[in-house]
């Protein structure tokens, strides 16, 4: 067998069903490969001995001729995902040493369709970030350098430790979550496939909250087939989550045929933003024209209130976070500070909260306390949501108008370096979002789909945005794509 | 809007985190600019328009109130920093 780690989810699906290898190799090899690459700090949990028995179990149901897809297929899990009696704490310090009783609905799909858990995954401490620098556990390396420099550069965030993961070959696919654009814009960042999918489509119980109307699960790939095989095992109707659509997953796979003659593809104005590398503009146009020369339709869009969306989600996602961490009081789990004698239990949370939170969720906690403190509330939140009704009605408009799918850039440049943000602004940082956010805002289905390189060798990605619940056609249309942009690149192993 | 010292350890306290005296002007400073950066909100008409309470026109489920779980204390306390006698301890909070 040729290597592996090299495979897709397909490839290795079909080779287990042929009985050119088994999942205990599989496996073993990825194993193998995350152990010599401390150096991208992806994985930060380690789970062999889960994965060993994993794969022999997968081996035993292929044996028998029962094997779902992901059966037997080596996968990394996004530290945001309770998994039972592994760590699981959102890369913070205030849930150090948490082992959850449960396993959330999503790994549970996926382990129930078979699929083998390497270890959990680096990311943005609760999900904030774009860079993977704020994690308790360090930064995530991406495994992409820019040509003829060692600087090390960000796999983007919060779903850092995922992309590199993927993107390095240390695994067939990962889980990802994407409230502002988690999953696309570190894809994009390190040449790989991140669908975020229908808000409600995958199930949010056992997933540690940021922003509950915001957050979704998805599949992080190295193609856009592996999106739709791994995408279906996630989805499901959740009895448990009040959110969860009670709908059927289809078979995203088969719809994979690769044609959209006939499909119109809007074009936003609004997304050609002031000082946007000549190399995104390209990129985009290149994009446009390949979707055109498969025989979509290309029609110019507007987004009227797309401007206001990064703004109107730094009310809602901070004033949901602040809500949701609450819960982090050091009397149920993780940490809980030393307390000097005579401290009540006020002081036990403050300090509590000040220890184990990080700067970046700090700040996001309290800019969400005040938004929603009395006085500010009809002024900050309640505003934010009615402009947020406005931009789901932008695209409301567009799609009744025949738009079956919106192309757009993924992100406003490709992978910075690691560093190279810290002395900026926080906006500065919240402006790597500004393509994706809108589509979380509207509870859309987006995916990134990686279609070229920079002039320093690095990935660069293009955001299919589709209709709610359409997530097989958005994902044809990425497919599309995908075969005319013909993206092949990947990093050079330098760890 | 510009948010003082005394407004950002207001918020501090609500928040439940503690910050040192010394940290309030650049925290100060920070809120002032994100929420600088959020008061472009200001420009869009919102006159008429509700405020979005579900991204998916979907009502929330209903089910039969009725218990469905429980017996779990061992599990519920397992993680707790400090558990004794089958309850969460913490500081005293009534004198």
């Amino acid at each position: 067998m040729s290597d592996l780690t090299k495979m897709t989810l397909a490839g290795a699906r079909d080779a287990l069903r042929k009985g050119e290898t088994t999942s205990v190799e599989l496996t073993e090899t990825h194993l193998k490969a995350i152990e010599g690459a401390g150096a991208l700090n992806a994985f930060v949990h380690h789970t062999p001995e889960i994965a060993l028995e994993q794969a022999k179990a997968a081996d035993a149901r292929i044996a028998a001729g029962d094997a779902p897809d992901m059966c037997g297929l080596p996968i990394g899990i996004k530290d945001l995902f309770c998994t039972k009696g592994v760590p699981s704490q959102a890369a913070s310090a205030i849930l150090n040493g948490f082992k959850p009783e449960y396993e959330s609905t999503v790994s549970q799909n996926l382990f129930d369709a078979g699929a083998v858990m390497l270890g959990k995954l680096n990311m943005d401490e609760f999900a904030m970030g774009s860079s993977n620098e704020t994690s308790v556990y360090g930064n995530v390396v991406n495994p992409w350098r820019r040509s003829g420099n060692d600087a090390e550069l960000t796999p983007g965030g919060s779903s850092g430790g995922s992309a590199s993961a993927v993107a390095a070959d240390l695994c067939l696919a990962a889980t990802g979550t994407d409230t502002g654009g988690s999953i696309r814009q570190p894809a994009a960042f390190t040449g790989i496939t991140g669908i975020k999918p229908t808000y409600g489509r995958c199930s949010r119980w056992g997933t540690i909250a940021f922003a509950s109307s915001l957050d979704q699960a998805g599949p992080m790939t190295k193609d856009v087939r592996d999106a739709a095989i791994m995408l279906e095992a996630m989805c499901s109707f959740d009895a448990k989550d009040s959110t969860s659509a009670n709908l059927p997953v289809p078979n995203f796979e088969a719809m994979l045929t690769g044609d959209i003659q006939g499909k119109t593809i809007g074009i936003p104005k609004e997304y050609r933003m002031d000082g946007m590398p000549d190399e995104i503009e390209q990129l985009w146009a290149d994009g446009t024209v390949m979707l055109k020369d498969a025989g979509a339709k290309i029609v110019d869009i507007s987004l009227p209130h797309t401007k206001y969306a990064l703004p109107a989600y730094y009310v809602i996602a901070p004033a949901e976070a602040s809500s949701n961490l609450a819960r982090y009081d050091g009397v149920r789990y993780g940490h809980r500070a030393t307390l000097d004698a005579g401290d009540g239990i006020t002081e036990m949370y403050e300090k509590t909260r000040a220890e184990g939170f990080g700067s970046e969720v700090q700040r996001r906690v309290m800019i969400g306390t005040y938004v929603l403190s009395a006085g500010f509330y009809d002024a900050y939140y309640n505003r934010a949501r009615r402009v947020r009704a406005l931009i789901k009605k932008d695209f409301d408009d567009v799609f009744a108008t025949g738009v079956d799918a919106i192309l757009t850039p993924a992100t406003p440049s490709a992978a910075f370096g690691l560093g190279e943000m810290k002395d900026a602004d926080p906006v500065q940082m919240y402006l790597n979002d500004v393509f994706t956010v809108t589509v979380n805002l509207a509870g859309l289905p987006g995916v990134a789909v990686p279609a070229g390189v920079d002039a320093q060798g690095l990935p660069l990605a293009l955001q299919l945005i589709g209709k709610p619940w359409e997530e097989g056609e958005l994902l044809n249309t990425a497919y599309a794509l995908e075969q005319a942009a013909g993206f092949v690149a990947k990093p050079n192993k330098w760890w | 809007m510009s948010i003082d010292e005394k407004t950002a350890a207001r918020v501090a306290k609500l928040a439940r985190i503690k910050v040192e005296d010394d940290q309030l002007p650049a925290l100060a400073q920070e809120f002032s600019n994100i929420l600088g950066f959020i008061e472009q909100l200001n420009e869009v008409d919102v006159e008429a328009i509700e405020p979005m309470t579900s991204v998916t026109p979907q009502k929330l489920y209903r089910r039969v109130d009725e218990v469905t779980d429980g017996d779990q204390q061992e599990k519920v306390l397992k993680n707790a920093p400090d558990a004794r006698e089958g309850f969460f301890a913490v500081p005293k909070v009534v004198e």
